[in-house]
């Protein structure tokens, strides 16, 4: 066993940290807060720490052994039927990757907790679920098999309702919580049919089987059901289907922008490293499968669902005016991003962006909380200040820290905030030299090479992206304060502003890993290392893959394209929102220019997302609604109605033998009773003339022994009574606390007792006392 | 197949976790719940003992609808005591109604 095998052996113990955390937290110390964060912090340093050494050895190990990934000894995990599935850890340069953001982007995020959940009743609790959270996350990304992948999968499904739902007094997040875990579940039993369906062709879940050239082949060549349509081109698209529901992409992208009704480091966890990532890491780690039909109509399939997400949720993106649904929907486009680059088989690319998106979306999640926090701040002071009754004009009827009109001129207030956000927003919007810059410009110029409608839409897209990041950033830290509680605002604790500076570091550094070679000026410089490293997983596939090599030589055609878009809608969002600072209560400036040219319907479109959640309410809900109702009208009618039918039935026999008991029984009763009076007439006649002589007679004499007797009973019989009353009357004062009148004691002692005759019996049975 | 071990784990560790419930909440309709676990405990190693070492007979089985029976009976009853302490002392805390107590 070399040195390598033994570090990576190490990835069995990291999703187990942040559970023993979660364990500790939940059962034993949710009283002590400190405690408990302390917990959870160390919980999930200790796994960033294992993950930092796993992905080093497997970025150290030489690349040409021939060996791309490594799979642990297995260990017989779940015995179904007659097979038994095993598990082990399976370490390749996508889990390595991942190994490298999940935990680092956590640890900064459960840093920033402490600040933001600070004084929340529910704090430790909060702790324990983020720490299953990350265990759900990396347990996915380190096992072996798509069966421990799809239960991890689970986990992270429950914990976002958990955590969506956490300010379970708000009624908005109950819902959103509901929401997120109905509509992901949707896609989720794609995810499981296609689990069915590949475990049924292939006979194994595990990566190595799976993804083997011959099982690929035999999917590849083998019709579904009898058709032509092959095999694998099925299984990947019901892989996808799961994709849709965890990644929000369009038409289950709904629960994405309610999701923000959780807490603000919950949106970034969901957001950025963990839940809308797995459903892009399951294409990746499904990606030989995808590959498997060489022009197959699967992977156009992906590449438009991905593109059109893009572009949909960019447009909506721009008429948001909640600071966090914007970020939510910029996400939902960013994943569109991703999906496209793996549909048109920019392997490479797509998890490049990935990884990237996930330290600057975390960092613009964790700078929108750190304003959300610093505006309820200033609201706060504001209440200290003034007294109640004194109405005010400027504010708002009822004051939202989310509101992005509530804000403005924060730039000033809060430094670390704005500097750290500005840098997140230009890697979103993909500014030059920043990380979503190199990850971006990569995916446009392999879609240049493939396709070049899914090209302009990709490239439209970016230049929306850029123009509402340049809007949220003036509206939010540019021109003046509109709200009083925005110009209190001050800068949040050192714990949030920290991580935010950490994750600035990376949202631009992180780019410098995978510059492409060809790129003029500095490319062939700094090596395309993350190129390299990541391009192994799908080398050693021997699969046909569409376009995944890099491009031949130097296209200037993409990034010209690529930079113009960013640069000018940058330049477009700041000339309209941060020329001219905007004034509190002004109308939405894109808004009144759409009105002017008589689109005010489009904008009111965009604002209320194309109305995709009234039409699900209006179809999918209140069509379940209706059919639960016919189900409750059938039960009440026909299964009631035979219910009440018997219960009438026996009514009707009831009345029947009381009409006999009356007229029937009662009249012979009532003969029977007349003739026992008369027979009482007679013989009470002779009682008083023979009987009651014969007694009198007999209760003289025993008037007579009984005053004998009272003596004995007196002196002798008497006292022993009183003697044994006061005997059992002491004893119950003694024995009286043991009855409690608390039956949870009884039964405690029952148990004891039970418990007792349990190591009585074993010590009778084993150790033959 | 699952090795009867695991579900005597788990029916053990159901049993405990009602026992827990049962001792150590304060709301009866929780304490109600509780035994319910522990049923459904004792029913998990019914079946798994008819299972695994005796599926010809039907015993287990048999005995497990009983205990259903005898659950539902439980419940129903438990259920309308709980009601009725309810609008007699205006409390589901079983702490507070200790009209036992001597």
């Amino acid at each position: 066993m070399s040195i390598f095998d033994i570090t990576f052996n190490l990835a069995w113990l990291i999703p187990l940290f942040p559970f023993l955390a979660f364990v500790t937290i939940l059962l034993f110390t949710y009283r002590n807060r400190r405690l408990s964060h302390q917990l959870a912090i160390g919980g999930i340093a200790v796994s960033t720490v294992l993950s930092q050494v796993v992905f080093w050895a497997a970025a150290l190990l030489p690349a040409g052994g021939g060996q791309h990934a490594f799979e642990s000894a297995l260990i017989p995990w779940l015995p179904v039927g007659l097979e038994s599935f095993s598990l082990g850890v399976y370490v390749d340069p996508a889990t390595a990757v991942m190994l490298f953001m999940v935990p680092l982007v956590c640890l900064m995020i459960f840093i920033y907790s402490v600040g933001y959940m600070q004084g929340d009743p529910r704090y430790s609790r909060f702790f324990a679920y983020v720490s299953l959270f990350a265990t759900g996350m990396l347990g996915m990304a380190v096992f072996n098999n798509l069966l421990a992948f799809f239960i991890f999968w689970e986990i992270m499904g429950t914990c976002s309702y958990l955590l969506i739902g956490f300010w379970y007094e708000k009624k908005s997040a109950i819902s959103a919580g509901l929401k997120a875990f109905l509509v992901t579940k949707v896609g989720d039993l794609f995810f499981m049919l296609g689990l069915a369906l590949l475990y049924a062709q292939a006979g194994s879940l595990a990566y190595r089987d799976v993804f083997s050239p011959q099982t690929l082949e035999h999917l590849a060549h083998t019709g579904f059901l009898g058709t032509q349509f092959p095999v694998a081109a099925v299984i990947a698209l019901l892989f996808f289907g799961g994709t849709v529901g965890k990644s929000a992409q369009f038409p289950l992208h709904v629960w994405l922008p309610d999701a923000m009704e959780g807490p603000t480091p919950v949106s970034a966890l969901i957001h950025a490293a963990t839940m809308v990532s797995a459903g892009v890491f399951l294409v990746v780690r499904s990606f030989p499968l995808f590959a498997a039909v060489e022009g197959g109509i699967q992977m156009t399939i992906v590449a438009s669902i991905g593109a059109f997400t893009a572009i949909f949720a960019s447009i909506i993106a721009i008429a948001q005016n909640d600071i966090k649904r914007v970020l939510a929907f910029s996400t939902i486009s960013q994943l569109g991003y991703m999906v496209a680059a793996l549909g048109i088989g920019a392997y490479v690319a797509g998890v490049f962006h990935l990884i990237t998106h996930a330290f600057f979306k975390a960092l613009l999640f964790l700078g929108s909380g750190s304003v959300i926090h610093g505006l309820e701040h200033g609201h706060h002071v504001e209440q200290a200040f003034q007294p109640a009754d004194v109405e005010q004009p400027s504010q708002p009827a009822i004051f939202n820290p989310n509101d992005m009109a509530c804000m403005g001129g924060l730039a000033r207030r809060m430094q670390r905030t704005f500097w750290t956000f500005l840098v997140g927003g230009l890697a979103l919007a993909g500014f030059p030299l920043t990380a979503g810059f190199w990850s971006k410009d990569e995916i446009l110029a392999q879609a240049y090479a493939s396709s070049p409608a899914i090209f302009w839409v990709l490239a439209v897209a970016a230049g929306l992206t850029a123009f509402y990041t340049a809007r949220q950033i003036c509206l939010t830290f540019l021109g003046q304060p509109r709200t009083s509680a925005a110009e209190r605002a001050p800068e949040s604790a050192p714990s949030m502003t920290v991580p935010l500076i950490v994750l600035a570091v990376f949202a631009v550094g992180l780019g410098w890993a995978g510059i492409p070679e060809h790129f003029p000026g500095l490319g062939g410089r700094i090596p395309n290392w993350f190129g390299h490293f990541v391009g192994r997983t799908i080398e050693t596939t021997h699969v046909v893959q569409p376009t995944t090599g890099a491009t031949p030589g130097f296209v200037w055609q993409p990034l010209a394209l690529g930079l113009a878009f960013a640069l000018g809608g940058l330049a477009l969002g700041w000339l309209v929102y941060g020329w001219k600072p905007v004034q509190a209560g002004e109308v939405d400036r894109v808004e009144r220019a759409f009105r002017r040219v008589w689109l005010g319907w489009l904008y009111n479109a965009m604002r209320d997302r194309f109305y995709c959640d009234r039409i699900y309410q209006a179809t999918f809900v209140r069509g379940s609604i209706l059919v639960a109702n016919l189900f409750h009208e059938f039960d009440r009618i026909a299964v009631d109605g035979l219910v009440n039918l018997a219960g009438r039935a026996s009514q009707a026999v009831s009345r029947a033998s009381d009409w006999l008991d009356v007229h029937v029984v009662d009249t012979l009763v009532n003969l029977a009773g007349r003739a026992g009076r008369g027979l009482s007439a007679v013989s009470g006649f002779f009682d008083v003339r023979v009987i009651d002589r014969l007694v009198d007679l007999a209760g003289l004499g025993t008037r007579a022994f009984s005053s004998l007797t009272a003596v004995v009973d007196v002196k002798v019989i008497d006292s022993a009574v009183d003697g044994v009353g006061d005997a059992v009357l002491a004893g119950g004062r003694f024995i009286r606390p043991i009855q409690t009148g608390r039956v949870q004691n009884y039964l405690l002692l029952a148990s004891l007792m039970v418990l007792a005759l349990i190591v009585t019996f074993f010590m009778i049975l084993f150790l033959r006392i | 197949m699952v090795p009867l071990e695991w579900v005597l784990v788990l029916a053990a560790a159901l049993f405990c976790t009602g026992l827990y419930g049962v001792l150590s909440r304060r709301n009866a309709i929780a304490i109600l719940m509780g035994v319910e676990l522990m049923l459904n405990a004792v029913n998990i190693n019914l079946v798994a003992f008819w299972r695994y070492r005796e599926p010809t007979a039907v015993t287990g089985q048999i005995f497990a609808l009983f205990v259903y029976a005898v659950s539902v009976a439980e419940v129903a009853v438990g259920l309308a005591l709980i009601f009725a302490i309810r609008r007699t002392q205006d409390t589901v805390v079983l702490e507070d109604i200790d009209l036992l107590k001597g």
